[in-house]
């Protein structure tokens, strides 16, 4: 996993509540057994028409927001499907940081996994960057190590995060090496459950 | 000292270490499928690690399975990414000594059909899959949630999940429900209630004495839609329908084993002085048939209903994502909800796919039929079984013979259009009244209009061409 220190990154706004997974990669682009090559598919729907033409009215299709970085969005991003394919087509397209006031909880942990850092702010202030990022060409600045984001007028807003993911994402760190440092007490798990409930062995 | 919810005891019992304030949790079950796995084994070769507890492991082929022609395996499938994607799953599942149910095999289904029809799922059980639908297997008391591919291979490889312990959340629904009404209608109401980001953190423990009243299978479709609801899972304390659902199932224990579970799984409940973070109450009474207008699971109304205006909401988001959804569903404010016209009916998904859900479905058609009445001549109506055994007990029961007389097509086990992997989907602007769980943009097929129901109102509408009151038909 790429480690995220801090972005300096072209802001897109995408003003909609409950943004669903199905919306941010439909169920056509799920068949691959690659994580890579997904940016095709992001926001298919909104995007393109039933042809496959953009949809020159969408933000992403705009040349202003042309590789943008950060995305910040409506309430609730990323409900539905657990799909991490989800993350791995905003990471494909280019997108390292999601600002939102809220995220479900599923799309919230798929995004440490990958190192893309979503980012909860306060109505007022994602409001105020959706503002801020009209027009486009403007870049905000994320920093994980500082948990601010600088709005592109300067405007300074600090959000919370975990410690421990916080450390995770700054280092790239892998989880399942991590566990693994407590196999022992993996191992002493099992041992004590084969007893106490022999039901699960050998099934 | 509080008492502990039924959460926190399985949460307590499943503990096998902490590191760095976050929890390693065991992980008793896992359960996985074709369209979730693939990079989560090509991340295990990468780094050369095995699957600790194959025996742990279950797996079936769903998603993109098409709903005829499986006695052929995989050489059903016509779409070539889907058929590389199955093909994957099935070397996986040889490399590393898992069970699987391919294609065809009887035992194969939606997963989450599958796994308690195994006796698989057992309550005071952690069990996860690459799958937001986990959340059923709440029904048995176990703690069941969907997880994402990292994650999976993280369970692959070590068996436990890194967490961090959930909110407690009560939902007690009290009292008897109107003739026509159940767990669809239930958690349809809930989810209207509390919004679909309002379980966001939580587990909700389903309680009261309509959710004791709800059979296994209605269980089940009420913590299937936990999620919709934005909780991270759904819980309902084990009892005697749950014992008895499971005794005798391939994978319950037997004998004394079965003594020495059972007095287990009867220590899993939540305390008398146990503290819940929130707790709401519905009076079931008051629950009428319900189905969604919109595109997100809260746009709910019932039956006899209005669709919702824009000026119903509270703030200019939720007044645009109204316009909005009005506009992509085809429907005006204010118009009853049973004037819009179906186009396609979808009976199944993880959801309702199970046998009592195609009794309450087969009661309603076969009533209809018995006053003359077919489906309506412009709709196309499916039955999809959740698997090939719920089949062969349907069609053990005549069941299929009464939605084929009636005008049905009666199909093969998978998820098929609840997520339109396989070919079965709607075309856009087509109206589909459906059993399934999510009625977001483009989820049955790009365009389609999805309208979320219970078994037996998705009977009625089917008879009716519009959406229909099922009281009208019982």
């Amino acid at each position: 996993m790429d480690a995220f220190t801090r972005l300096d990154a072209k802001v897109v706004p995408l003003p909609l509540a409950n943004i669903d997974t199905d919306q941010i990669i439909p169920k056509q682009f799920l068949k691959t057994v690659d994580r890579s090559g997904l940016a095709e598919g992001l926001f298919y729907d909104l995007r393109f028409d039933e042809q496959g033409r953009p949809k020159p009215d969408f933000v992403l299709n705009q040349p202003a927001y042309k590789n943008a970085g950060v995305l910040v969005t409506g309430d609730n991003f990323g409900c539905g499907s657990s799909r991490e394919h989800a993350p791995w087509a905003l990471i494909d397209f280019g997108i390292r940081s999601v600002i939102s006031t809220s995220f479900a909880d599923i799309f919230y942990n798929n995004c440490f996994q990958n190192g893309l850092l979503p980012v909860v702010l306060k109505a007022h202030e994602v409001q105020q960057l959706m503002d801020e990022a009209r027009g486009g060409n403007h870049v905000v600045s994320v920093d994980l190590e500082a948990q601010t984001v600088t709005s592109p007028s300067g405007a300074v807003f600090t959000f919370e995060i975990d410690p421990q993911r916080k450390i995770k994402m700054l280092n790239g760190l892998d989880a399942i090496g991590e566990t693994l440092q407590a196999e022992k007490s993996i191992d002493t798990y099992e041992m004590k459950r084969a007893l106490s409930q022999p039901w699960l062995e050998g099934a | 000292m509080a008492g502990k919810t039924l959460y926190d005891k399985i949460w307590d019992a499943h503990v096998v270490d902490t590191q760095d304030g976050e929890a390693i949790l065991y992980i008793d079950l896992h359960l996985i499928h074709e369209v979730t796995t693939p990079q989560a084994f090509a991340g295990l070769r990468a780094n050369r690690r095995a699957v600790r507890r194959p025996d742990r492991t279950l797996a079936v082929a769903d998603h993109n399975v098409p709903t005829e022609g499986q006695a052929l395996g995989v050489d059903a499938v016509a779409d070539e990414e889907a058929r590389l994607q199955l093909q994957t799953l099935a070397k996986n599942v040889k490399d590393y000594g898992i069970e699987f149910f391919p294609m065809g095999d009887v035992r194969n289904g939606i997963v989450h059909v599958v796994g308690p029809e195994q006796g698989r799922t057992q309550p005071g059980m952690t069990i996860v899959c690459g799958d937001s639908h986990t959340s059923t297997h709440g029904a048995f008391g176990a703690l069941a949630h969907g997880i994402g591919t990292s994650e999976v291979e993280h369970v692959l490889a070590t068996q436990t999940l890194r967490q961090k312990k959930a909110k407690n959340f009560r939902v007690r629904i009290e009292g008897e429900p109107a003739p026509g009404v159940g767990a669809k209608d239930f958690a349809l109401a809930v989810i209207g209630e509390i919004g679909t980001a309002g379980g966001t953190g939580s587990v909700i423990e389903f309680a009261g004495s309509a959710v004791r009243g709800l059979s296994m299978e209605g269980r089940m479709t009420l913590c299937n839609l936990t999620i919709e609801g934005g909780a991270k899972a759904g819980l309902v304390a084990p009892d005697e329908k749950t014992f008895d659902y499971l005794m005798g199932r391939p994978a319950t224990p037997k004998g004394g084993a079965w003594e020495m579970a059972l007095a287990y799984w009867k220590t899993f409940f939540s305390d008398d002085d146990a503290v819940f973070d929130r707790e709401i109450v519905l009076d079931a009474a008051s629950i009428a048939p319900t189905v969604t207008w919109g595109t997100s699971p809260e746009d709910v109304v019932a039956v006899t209903g209005k669709v919702p205006g824009p000026d119903t909401a509270s703030t200019p988001d939720k007044r645009a994502s109204i316009t909005r959804s009005l506009e992509y569903m085809g429907l005006e404010a204010g118009q009853p909800i049973t004037d819009a016209k179906i186009d396609v009916v979808f009976i199944g998904s993880c959801t309702n796919s199970r046998i009592e859900d195609l009794r309450s479905a087969a009661e309603i058609v076969q009533t209809a039929f018995l006053n003359g009445l077919l489906v309506a001549p412009h709709v196309r109506a499916m039955v999809v079984p959740g698997s090939g055994l719920v089949s062969a007990q349907a069609e053990a029961e005549g069941l299929d013979a009464i939605f084929k007389a009636a005008g049905f097509e009666w199909r093969e086990p998978g998820c098929s259009m609840c997520l339109a992997m396989n070919p079965d989907k709607l075309e856009p602007g087509q109206r589909c009244a459906s059993t399934s769980n999510r009625n977001f943009e483009g989820r049955q097929g790009r365009g389609g209009r999805t309208h979320l129901m219970s078994p037996a109102m998705a009977a009625a509408a089917a008879i009716a061409g519009h959406i229909a009151d099922v009281r009208d038909y019982l």
